[in-house]
């Protein structure tokens, strides 16, 4: 009896030594070599990102120095506009602070009615209010307060702005139809943009048109683009092309004796032109059209119409986020009698007119409604004043980091919840990357350095771009769990039965002499 | 007597010739079309179809951008300045040319995609460039051009020449690739066209009808790219792009109603013009010597009122009389086979005819051979005549496995009036599963070997290339009277691979569970079992007797 005992715990024992060995070595192997490999993440960093908050700096420094320059300034410019120049002069202010200069109730230098004046670059003069001749310098100051709390709404960023730069990412209550249009239009924010511009010729047997598109570019044009220059790269190309037609027909209105295309039929012109406009084949930058169309001389005049069924003044409309079209009727410069082809120059100042306003609408430069008493200056020949530069700096930099933060956040909590995933070395080194800059870009733009900040959040946006869409992430993904359990349970089940059996009899036995000893003891 | 009708359809024309020489200042653009006709001996038609648009810039300035375009398309003008591409040459052909029945072809071109490209020396990371041009052209031109990678890519080193300006031999800068199992169909007509600058709204290309042109024997598209000389002086560079069509039609199928029309139609009239009849008849002769032949042509000026008469139509009316002449045969022609039987092994066999009657002359070999063909070099055996043949030149580059293709350039002279055959063993590579197409019991595509030669003409070339010629007979420039360049493709092969079964890899590991799991069970029974002594049970004969006991209740036995 001894003897069996004894046989009976050795088998005992055996197979507990299996389940061990199963237990301990085992199973760790079988982890470990199926393991995917998931590079360390900065999840806890990532996480404060959804939560991010840019305590931005608006720019309001003031300045003390009231007197003196504005006086010398008076000395030398009668006219204002030569002012802002020679103020600007004087003190050189810095991307993203405005300057305001505070001259007398009494100067000449604005006229009568005119309470501020914005000028080209980053300052304003404005008139100051009446103040008594007793009253200290931070007393007149803080008299003026609600002067130039107005003169930086108008010239800086505020609410509206920022809702139109996150109108993409973040869902707000509070949006004006207008600021939601304008942010709609705007393109989205890209390092690069292809602008193209296609001359539309669907009738070369009787118009041989003439442009020059290169002679427009750079004088309409380039300045504008140079003054972008900081946001983003700009490349500009154009093409002419034959037999392109509109998508829709336009109706004959006997009223005008022209051809008329309605505001509802335009959403229909696009598409099948725009299968003839190629994309660009070496960039993957977002394009913007910018068409010029010149009617066949069987479909001449022809003029868009609003929905109040005015004629456009531009003959011209845009479509958000792809470009402008403009319609370009050259009825009546040749006679019927003229031999066909006829020979036909194209007034580009009329038609780089139009493009350019367009061009603003797309870039995102918004319109400024200053209340009355002010006066803004003409950007000139560059398009846009320093200080519209700034906002644009802005409110990219915010769109950017926008951007950025909701694909990292995206991206981290995919991974989070997929455990199938791959991370490998280049993607955490991404993802760290693209997490660095957009605190560095947010640091920046707290301090107000735009230009930084700007570059900081457009790496953040190529780093967390080149992560999320990276395709070594898809490997696996569609390798699932019960898959891979499938192959295994022919080794597995076979394995794990006896071994779960025997452990069940072992304990089973165990408690059976635990009541045995209990049973003998009472 | 067979009969077909080439019908023409006027629309008044495009006038873009017109429009087009106006010299705009700084650039000139230049739009030609031509369509040339060629009853073929076997009965069929062979229409080729060329455009040219030649625009006089350089897309290779330093530091200035090319970037307004008038008839050149952008689409391929920002690709030649963004890889700074000096020519380009793609073709993409359904069907094989049977040179033997239909003569040389004027642009010859191997079946499926064919891709070689001339980089500008500037170009640092050719490979690179490669790459990216790939798949870019291949999202243009709607074609899986994406597949060429460094594993059919080769470097020949002399049997592609620049086509175009400038002599160019470092041969680091040429990238090849041929995909032989390319399909091609209306997906790539389409973007072929949109190229065109009136697209096929106007001119010849109004004629490419899909439905008809894929409904033929043989059907070929390409697009060359490459600076050619501004004018007599060449002081200046222009950018030729040359997009060429051939289709042959077959006559039994195609019956009738191709539409034609434009700025030029070369109807080849034969020597005498005795085969066929034509009518209407035109004034316009020309003469043109092209491949080593001179042929009359009858032109028809599309751009003249007087070409379409009183019905502004173009009928043209061909009509056979019987079953004419002997053929013209071509001086050169090849064929490859793959000899051999079972999956390991197996040989590829080149055949070059040399059909001129008294001259030998040399002829540049070029095989590609995907690395999973192993080949042996030390079998290469060249043979004319039933003698050793011993090439003068030859180039190997030995495959690299899953990175590089074999590359073997030879120059052979052949014996006039002679077949040459050249042969190669080779041994079948194992792919690993992932490898395989996905259709692996249909075999691999081995591309077409390249035969390049110049061949005596029979004729005197004209190497005037100043007048002015039919864009045909203008592609390759005449160096010299005597002789002429031809390339001449062979078929591709369709080799198999030992194929594995596909489910084997899932079938393996439940095996081998199963095979593991048995063991491991019969060796844990063995451990955890325990053994005890056992008293021998009684016979059968003892219990069924202890059986009736028990109900007789008498003592039992033991």
């Amino acid at each position: 009896m001894a003897a069996l005992q004894l046989e009976k715990q050795r088998g005992r024992y055996a197979a507990l030594a299996i389940a061990a060995v199963v237990i301990v070595v085992g199973i760790p192997l079988w982890w470990k070599t199926t393991e995917t490999y998931r590079a360390w993440l900065p999840f806890s960093e990532i996480s404060e990102l959804d939560s991010l908050q840019v305590h931005a700096l608006r720019p309001s420094s003031r300045q003390n120095h009231v007197c003196d320059s504005i006086g010398s300034a008076m000395i030398y410019n009668r006219v204002f506009d030569k002012a802002d120049l020679s103020l600007h002069m004087l003190s050189e202010s810095s991307c993203g602070s405005v300057v305001v200069y505070v001259i007398p109730e009494s100067s000449t230098l604005l006229p009568e009615d005119v309470k501020v004046y914005v000028g080209q670059r980053r300052t304003a003069l404005l008139r100051s209010p009446p103040f008594k001749t007793s009253w200290n310098l931070k007393e007149v100051l803080s008299n003026l307060d609600v002067e130039v709390e107005q003169v930086v709404s108008t010239m800086s960023f505020g609410h509206q702005d920022i809702v139109a730069a996150l109108s993409n990412r973040v869902r707000m209550t509070k949006v004006t139809k207008e600021s939601m249009a304008d942010s709609m239009r705007a393109i989205k924010s890209s390092p690069g943009y292809e602008i193209t511009f296609s001359l539309l010729n669907p009738d070369p047997k009787s118009h041989s048109l003439h442009w020059d598109i290169e002679g427009a570019v750079q004088s309409y044009i380039q300045p504008l683009l140079n003054k972008l220059a900081p946001i983003a790269n700009f490349s500009v190309d154009s093409q002419i092309l034959y037999y392109a037609v509109l998508g829709v027909n336009p109706r004959f209105d006997n009223s005008v004796s022209a051809y008329t295309l309605s505001a509802d039929s335009l959403s229909h012109v696009i598409n099948p032109v725009e299968a003839r406009l190629g994309s660009n084949a070496a960039s993957s930058n977002p394009v913007l059209n910018f068409l010029l169309y010149v009617p066949d001389a069987h479909h001449s005049p022809l003029f868009i119409r609003d929905h109040s069924k005015r004629k456009v003044p531009s003959n011209a409309f845009h479509s958000p986020r792809w470009g402008g079209i403009m319609v370009y009727n050259v009825n009546e410069m040749y006679g019927p009698e003229a031999e066909r082809p006829v020979d036909i120059n194209i007034n580009m100042a009329k038609v780089m007119g139009v493009f350019l306003a367009q061009l603003r609408l797309m870039l995102g430069v918004q319109h400024t409604h200053p209340p009355t008493g002010f006066v803004l200056q003409s950007p000139g020949s560059a398009g846009l004043a320093d200080w519209e530069l700034d906002r644009l700096l802005w409110s990219r930099s915010v769109e950017n980091i926008a951007t950025a933060s909701t694909t990292i956040t995206s991206l981290a909590q995919l991974l989070d919840q997929i455990g199938n995933i791959v991370i490998n070395d280049n993607i955490a080194q991404q993802v760290s990357s693209a997490v660095t800059s957009l605190q560095s870009a947010v640091a920046e733009l707290e301090a107000g350095n735009l230009a930084f900040a700007l570059q900081y959040s457009r790496e953040a946006i190529l780093a967390s771009e080149r992560a999320f869409f990276d395709p070594s992430l898809l490997h696996l993904l569609y390798f699932p769990d019960d898959q891979k359990f499938a192959i295994y349970i022919p080794l597995f089940l076979p394995m794990c039965v006896p071994i779960v059996l025997s452990l069940l009899k072992i304990v089973s036995e165990a408690k059976k002499r635990r009541a045995d000893k209990q049973a003998k003891s009472d | 007597f067979r009969l077909s009708s080439l019908i023409g359809h006027i629309s008044t024309c495009p006038s873009l010739i017109g429009q087009c020489c106006q010299r705009h200042p700084g650039s000139v653009d230049e739009f030609q079309e031509e369509l040339v006709i060629r009853p073929l001996h076997s009965g069929d038609i062979y229409a080729s179809f060329q455009f040219r648009t030649l625009w006089d810039t350089d897309f290779l300035q330093e530091g200035q951008k090319v970037s307004h375009y008038r008839l050149f398309p952008k689409s391929l003008g920002q690709v030649l300045s963004k890889f700074s591409v000096r020519e380009l040459h793609i073709s993409f052909t359904q069907g094989f040319w049977r040179t033997m029945q239909w003569g040389q072809p004027f642009i010859p071109s191997p079946p499926g995609a064919e891709l070689w490209v001339w980089f500008h020396d500037t170009v640092s990371d050719v490979d690179g460039n490669w790459k990216e041009l790939t798949n870019v052209l291949s999202g243009i031109f709607c074609a899986s051009l994406n597949f060429i990678d460094l594993t059919n890519t080769v470097q020949p080193s002399a049997s592609f020449k620049p086509l175009g300006l400038g002599n160019a031999t470092d041969h680091r800068f040429l990238r090849y690739a041929t995909l032989p199992r390319e399909i091609v169909c209306t997906e790539n007509l389409t973007p072929w066209k949109k190229l065109l600058p009136c697209g096929s709204k106007a001119g010849l290309a109004v004629l490419l009808k899909s439905e008809k042109l894929f409904h033929s024997s043989f059907h070929s598209q390409a697009v060359h790219i490459r600076p050619v000389c501004q004018d007599e002086q060449c002081t200046s560079k222009a950018w030729e792009l040359r997009q060429t069509l051939n289709v042959v039609f077959d006559l039994y199928t195609a019956g009738q109603g191709k539409k034609a029309f434009r700025s030029s139609i070369y109807l080849n009239c034969g020597k005498t013009g005795e085969l066929f009849e034509l009518s209407p008849a035109t004034p316009l002769l020309s003469q043109a010597v092209v491949l080593g032949d001179r042929r009359t042509y009858s032109v028809f000026d599309l751009t003249r009122a007087e070409t379409f008469g009183q019905l502004r139509s173009l009928n043209l009316l061909l009509r056979w009389k019987g079953d004419g002449g002997e053929m013209l045969r071509p001086l050169l022609h090849a064929e490859r086979y793959v000899a051999g039987f079972g999956l390991q092994t197996g040989e590829i066999h080149t055949v070059i005819y040399n059909n001129h009657p008294y001259r030998a002359f040399p002829v540049l070999l070029m095989d590609s051979v995907p690395w999973y063909l192993q080949l042996y070099i030390h079998t290469l055996t060249v043979t004319s005549k039933s003698r050793d043949n011993k090439p003068s030149y030859i180039h190997y580059q030995p495959a690299k496995d899953r990175h590089r293709p074999h590359l073997l350039e030879m120059l052979i002279q052949l014996p006039p009036h002679s077949m040459t055959e050249v042969t190669v063993q080779f041994e079948r590579a194992l792919l690993k599963w992932t490898e395989y197409t996905p259709d692996p019991n249909h075999g691999f595509y081995v591309g077409s070997s390249v035969v390049s030669a110049l061949v005596p003409s029979m004729v005197a070339m004209s190497t005037n290339f100043t007048q002015d010629q039919p864009l045909f007979s203008s592609f390759v420039p005449v160096k010299e009277e005597s002789s002429y360049f031809v390339r001449v493709y062979t078929e591709p092969l369709l080799v198999n691979l030992p194929t594995p079964d596909f489910s084997m890899p899932y079938n393996v590991i439940c095996l081998t569970c199963t095979v593991v799991a048995v063991g491991y069970g019969s060796f844990y029974n063995l451990l955890t079992r325990t053994f005890q002594v056992d008293e021998p049970s009684l016979p059968l004969a003892k219990r069924l007797a202890n059986l009736i006991r028990r109900i007789r209740g008498v003592p039992l036995l033991t």
